[in-house]
């Protein structure tokens, strides 16, 4: 028996010490450096599942059941093998959108329901109240047997009055220190670093003093832990306990606890807590994953030879199997192993408590009172982190002192194990919409709504309202034989199956519930884009890292922002945040500027760590004006945003089509307008020159007519002078049809192989009259072999004869001379007409070619010429191909040039001949 | 476990995963009816119960073959840098 100040004195500084731990752990993650940040702490603080259930409760399963206490570990086992998959999804996913407790996890996937947080919130803490029950008594039973024990008396330890209760000091003491623990500042990501730490350190304790207990009792009281079991092995009824028919429920129930385990191990929102929001690194879950298994191995190996112990040394049953790991060291006299193994379940308890209090805290503060909270104005606009730690305060002192009730109301009636599967098939309930919900898109809001309530209802019915009934709240009536006289709603045999333990028999009628609902509605559910959206973050967490979901349409200014997140976070954690965003995104945010998207998104996430999800939305859509982008107006605004585009893309193209046709349609009037105007020209030329002619054939003929008398030769010398008009206006007219026949392309040219030299013969010929007539030399220079091109024959006598007549017109009689040359040089044909007339001004060089252009004769006399031969010359050969131009300095002649391709150009043989006549050409001109 | 070594043909996780489900396919199998009834029976084995020796030595074998499926690759693979971290997408 132990002084009860040893035992105070003890414990005082055992809580000391991991108050020490826990300070160290929060100054070094202050500082940067974490101290957790490696896979053996996180193993250890996984180890928070070992609770005093493991430490006292597996003893005494043990002792009643054999075999029977280790599914609980095997399922873990199994499980942990599965993380690598499932638990690393899950961690992704909630770093990515700043998930900190499941029910954070659960209402984020299904739509970020604020209904669903308070669903699985409420389901939580009703379902976890027997577990921490469970631990208060474990304490305080502890506590009075270590205190009080006297081997081998019988001793009661059910507390009288409340005030003399040991649990309730117990409750009242871990919710302090819970308190102090977990509640000591709000963090936006809800880690407590100092808490794992100290987890980490009672995980390290309670296992030891579990072996060190284990290895005394086999031993000092026994020769060791096979001669132990030998020994218990001799009587039938130990020795029964080897074989598993000593489970009650058989298989079936080996087969459930595994699967509870399996689930309790990821779904105690303690576990959550510490598997998934404390996590560091997720590369830690590669070590977790084994060497957290072998933690459980490792505590388990001296559950049977104590609870065999414990047997034979309390063979009337007088002794709680529960407390053997006490009792037996107590009655060997071994206290201070019986001072370690209080200390160890002190810590199993202590560690499941904080943990367990503040994962269920952070729950029902984010989504159980935040949502109510956030809807009444007045809180609106204020800084309320000291109201959300007032309320986690209060809700970890009123979630301990509700389990303090239940302790209370079903008292000693229930072992250790039995009280905590309740819990465990509780924690079930979110399996489905977890697991199901993170690999299947097609889990609706609805359909996990339906699954949550059944199962849970399921489990109500099936496993609380008993646990009532046996504590005597509830007439034994109804459950047997079931209530209002119905056997077939009897708690324990619903609809008549009876073929269970009552855990099975619990677990699968809310399990057939909970998959049955969320499975069955969701498959006749339609659901919303958000769903859809959040669903597909969820399945898809690895494939696409992120996509921002909330997209607020709206504005709202950084400002407004910051204060928001300082009312939350404190003013100096909003301040820090909202810089290292900056920085982390190279951008500057002026406080008075309007928040972008990007910025009002990491705001919500911020805010989502300190107070969930849910209510983060609805605090960030109180500042920020205008409504939220929902994906179908995202795709409505794409939408219309990329007809637009095409609208305006086709405009453009349409515009620029017009601006095109404008610019043709602008460049075909300039053209009409300048015919329009050369047509007047023409025209207003055309008439004037047909009116001379025609004027003077008029003014003879009036003569002629009134003067009969008119002496023969008069008569005779004016009807010349008519005749040689009236050819002359047959000319004009002829050459003014040439030329329009010319300019429309109406004339039919013929193509035939011509010899320059011929062509030029020949009109040499034809106009020789003219050249006698005003005594004008013409010497004719032709390349002596032939130069041939391709022409229209007539037409090339005709240029040549218009140039001929051209030059003589212009050559003084008598003194006058013209040269005509011909030459084949670089493959053209090249003609020139020289004479040595007055020349032509460089400025009429240029127009010289144009229609009516006349020159004016050297003392500016009356023109002489149509003014259409050298533009119909000119036509002819550009129509040819070549090209015809004048070369002249005023006073010294005129040269007139033309060039022409050769028949066959560019054949080898034609062209050193056209250079050897070059030099002929040369030589010839003078 | 020291089958073809896929180097990078599927992504480690992949490979991983299948081993893994595998893995816990067996253990589950090998831990529940009616292999389990196998060893339900009072005869001890080295002063230890059958049925406890077969549980616990499925448990520690079933934690080793998890240890060697996590290991890091550069236990039996000679190809990736020391430190590398995976962060399969």
């Amino acid at each position: 028996m132990l002084q009860q100040w040893a035992i105070l004195a003890v414990s005082a500084c055992y809580l000391g010490i991991l108050f020490g731990i826990a300070y160290y752990g929060d100054k070094r993650a202050d500082a940067g450096r974490s101290i957790i940040s490696n896979p053996y702490i996180y193993t250890l603080s996984i180890a928070v599942y070992c609770t005093a259930w493991t430490f006292y409760g597996s003893v005494g399963r043990a002792a009643v059941t054999g075999a029977g206490f280790l599914p609980i570990y095997l399922g873990p086992t199994l499980m942990a093998a599965l993380w690598w998959l499932v638990l690393r999804k899950i961690i992704r996913i909630a770093k990515v959108h700043r998930l900190t407790s499941i029910a954070d996890f659960i209402a984020s996937r299904y739509a970020k329901d604020p209904m669903i947080g308070v669903i699985v919130t409420i389901i939580a803490v009703v379902g976890i109240l027997p577990y921490i029950s469970l631990q208060l008594k474990a304490v305080s039973t502890s506590y009075n047997v270590l205190h009080s024990f006297e081997c081998p008396s019988v001793s009661h330890f059910a507390g009288g009055s409340i005030w003399k209760d040991t649990a309730l000091y117990v409750a009242l003491l871990m919710a302090v220190f819970s308190i102090l623990f977990g509640t000591r500042h709000i963090d936006a990501s809800e880690r407590h670093e100092g808490m794992v730490a100290a987890i980490a350190f009672e995980s390290v304790v309670k296992l030891a003093a579990f072996l060190v207990a284990g290895m005394f009792i086999s031993y000092t009281l026994f020769a060791g832990p096979t001669e132990l079991i030998t020994d218990a092995a001799k009587s039938p009824r130990l020795a029964s306990l080897m074989r598993l028919e000593a489970l009650e429920g058989g298989y079936a129930s080996w087969f459930t606890l595994i699967f509870l385990s399996m689930m309790a191990i990821l779904f105690l929102p303690r576990q959550f807590h510490v598997l998934v929001v404390e996590n560091v690194n997720e590369d830690h879950v590669r070590k977790a994953s084994w060497l957290f298994p072998l933690y459980l191995l490792a505590i388990n190996l001296f559950v049977l030879p104590i609870s065999l112990a414990g047997l034979m040394l309390f063979p009337d049953g007088s002794v709680d199997p529960d407390t053997f790991v006490l009792t037996v060291p107590l009655c060997a006299n071994l206290e201070p192993v019986a001072l370690l193994v209080f200390l160890g379940g002190l810590s199993a308890s202590t560690g499941m408590v904080i943990v367990a209090t503040i994962a269920l805290s952070t729950m029902v503060c984010n989504d159980l009172v935040m949502p109510v909270l956030l809807r009444i104005r007045t809180f609106q606009r204020r800084d309320l982190r000291s109201a959300l730690l007032a309320i986690r305060r209060g809700s970890i002192l009123g979630i301990l002192l509700l389990s303090y009730a239940y302790f209370r109301l079903i008292g000693e009636s229930y072992t250790l194990v039995s009280i905590g599967l309740v819990s465990f098939a509780a924690a079930a309930q979110f399996a489905p919409v977890v697991l199901i919900g993170i690999y299947w898109r097609g889990a609706s809001r609805r359909g996990a709504i339906a699954g949550l309530l059944a199962g849970f209802g399921m489990w109500c019915y099936t496993l609380l309202v008993p646990s009532l009934v046996i504590s005597g709240w509830i007439p034994p009536s109804v459950l047997e034989p079931g209530p209002f006289g119905l056997e077939f709603l009897g708690p324990y045999h619903l609809f008549g199956l009876d073929m269970f333990d009552h855990i099975t028999h619990s677990v699968f009628w809310s399990m057939l519930a909970n998959i049955g609902c969320l499975v069955g509605v969701s498959l006749f559910d339609r659901q919303s884009t958000m769903e859809r959206l959040q669903a597909a973050q969820f399945v898809d967490v690895f494939r696409h890292g992120r996509i921002d979901t909330g997209l607020w349409r709206g504005t709202v200014t950084v400002a407004e922002l910051r204060d928001l997140v300082a009312r939350f976070v404190g003013p100096d954690h909003a301040d820090r945040t909202f810089s290292a965003y900056a920085e982390r995104h190279d951008i500057v945010v002026p406080a008075g500027a309007q928040a972008d998207a990007g910025l009002v998104a990491f705001a919500e996430k911020t805010l989502a760590g300190a107070i969930g999800a849910a209510s983060a939305r609805v605090m960030i859509a109180s500042v920020v004006k205008g409504e939220e982008i929902t994906i179908d107006s995202v795709l409505k605004i794409l939408d219309e945003t990329s007809q637009v585009i095409e609208y305006s893309h086709r405009l453009e193209e349409k515009s620029r089509e017009l601006e095109e046709t404008t610019a043709e349609l602008r460049a075909a009037n300039e053209r009409l307008k300048q015919l329009d105007r050369l047509k007047d020209e023409f025209v207003s030329t055309v008439t004037h020159e047909l009116r001379t002619p025609l004027t003077s054939v008029r003014s003879f003929s009036e003569i002629l007519r009134d003067n009969p008398t008119l002496p023969g030769e008069e008569r005779r010398k004016f009807l010349d002078i008519i005749v040689q008009e009236s050819e002359r206006l047959t000319r004009l007219i002829n050459q003014v049809l040439d030329l329009a026949k010319i300019e429309s392309g109406s004339v039919e040219w013929s193509r035939e192989c011509v010899d320059i030299n011929a062509v030029i013969t020949e009109a040499a010929r034809s106009i020789g009259r003219l050249f006698q007539e005003k005594s004008v030399s013409l010497e004719e220079i032709l390349s002596p072999q032939p130069v041939l091109v391709t022409a229209d024959r007539d037409r090339m006598i005709q240029v040549i004869i218009n140039l001929l007549s051209n030059a003589v017109k212009f050559c003084e009689p008598e003194t006058g001379r013209v040269v005509i040359r011909s030459a084949a040089r670089n493959g053209r044909a090249r003609v020139e007409v020289e004479d040595n007339g007055p020349g032509i001004p460089a400025d009429e060089q240029e127009r010289i070619f144009d229609k009516f252009h006349q020159l004016k004769g050297p003392r500016d006399e009356k023109p002489r010429g149509s003014g259409l031969g050298l533009t119909i010359s000119h036509r002819i050969i550009i129509h040819h191909g070549g090209d015809i131009r004048v070369e002249s300095t005023p006073g010294a002649g005129a040269k007139f040039i033309i060039e022409l391709p050769l028949a066959g150009t560019g054949t080898a043989s034609q062209q050193p001949a056209a250079s050897g006549r070059e030099d002929q050409l040369a030589g010839g001109s003078t | 476990m020291n089958g073809p070594c896929e180097k990078e043909s599927l992504p480690e996780s992949n490979r991983h995963g299948a081993r893994l489900i595998a893995l816990a396919a067996v253990g589950f199998l090998a831990l529940n009816y009616p292999l389990l009834s196998l060893f339900s029976k009072i005869r001890l084995l080295f002063g230890i119960p059958v049925l406890y020796i077969y549980i616990f030595a499925v448990w520690y074998l079933f934690i080793i073959c998890v240890a060697l499926i996590l290991a890091k690759p550069l236990v039996r693979a000679p190809m990736p840098p020391p430190r590398k971290t995976e962060k399969p997408e």
